[in-house]
């Protein structure tokens, strides 16, 4: 069998798949109702990421005391550039085209 | 290492520290190790009037597992490095 060579286009395992991002805007799920839109800079395995022009979007849900009903907030920043600890990542996708 | 190494290009440089527990910390970034633990000087909280318990601490250790984001000023991102060293860094694993 002929030995494979790597390349930096071949995607073989989910990693690969963010490496495709790299330089490009992405949408980041993170723990705590949290999610991130940014430009990827850099990652590792660990899904550590240094991220450029990020806006951060934190939802909240609060409870009215009287009517019991639910009232979704948002709460967004934006930061030039964020270092994110990859074990608060959920999930990594290219951007919604809803947003 | 990756993260490693480039924190350790920020040595001397100001950044905030966001922790899971929603406490900032902005400060001087003194040393980092491989774990990303950070060790911070002229630390000052960000919100002071909510988290009044941390005026006195001006130098701290913080370990890498508590550490949610850490904000990076500006001329310590090279992009260019970045991706490459990336590049480099997910062939190899």
């Amino acid at each position: 069998m002929a030995t494979q060579t790597e390349d930096d286009t071949t995607v073989k395992e989910p990693l690969d798949l963010i490496r495709l991002s790299l330089d490009e805007r992405i949408y980041v799920k993170c723990r705590g109702d949290r999610e991130l839109r940014g430009k990827l800079h850099a990652y590792d395995q660990h899904l550590n990421m240094i991220l450029g022009d990020v806006e951060e979007t934190v939802t909240t849900v609060e409870i009215d005391d009287e009517t019991y009903e639910e009232i979704i907030k948002t709460s967004k920043r934006a930061v030039q550039y964020l270092f994110v600890r990859g074990d608060v990542v959920i999930l990594v996708s290219p951007p919604l085209r809803s947003a | 290492m990756l993260f490693y190494s480039y924190f350790k290009t920020l040595v001397d440089k100001e950044v905030v520290v966001e922790l899971k527990n929603d406490l900032a910390i902005a400060g001087t970034l003194h040393s980092v190790d491989q774990y990303l633990n950070i060790k911070l000087e002229n630390t000052r909280v960000v919100n002071q009037s909510r988290y009044p318990h941390m005026m006195s601490v001006k130098n701290c250790f913080i370990r890498g597992s508590v550490v949610r984001y850490v904000q990076l000023p500006a001329d310590g991102v090279d992009i260019d490095i970045l991706h490459d060293a990336t590049r480099r860094e997910a062939r190899g694993t």
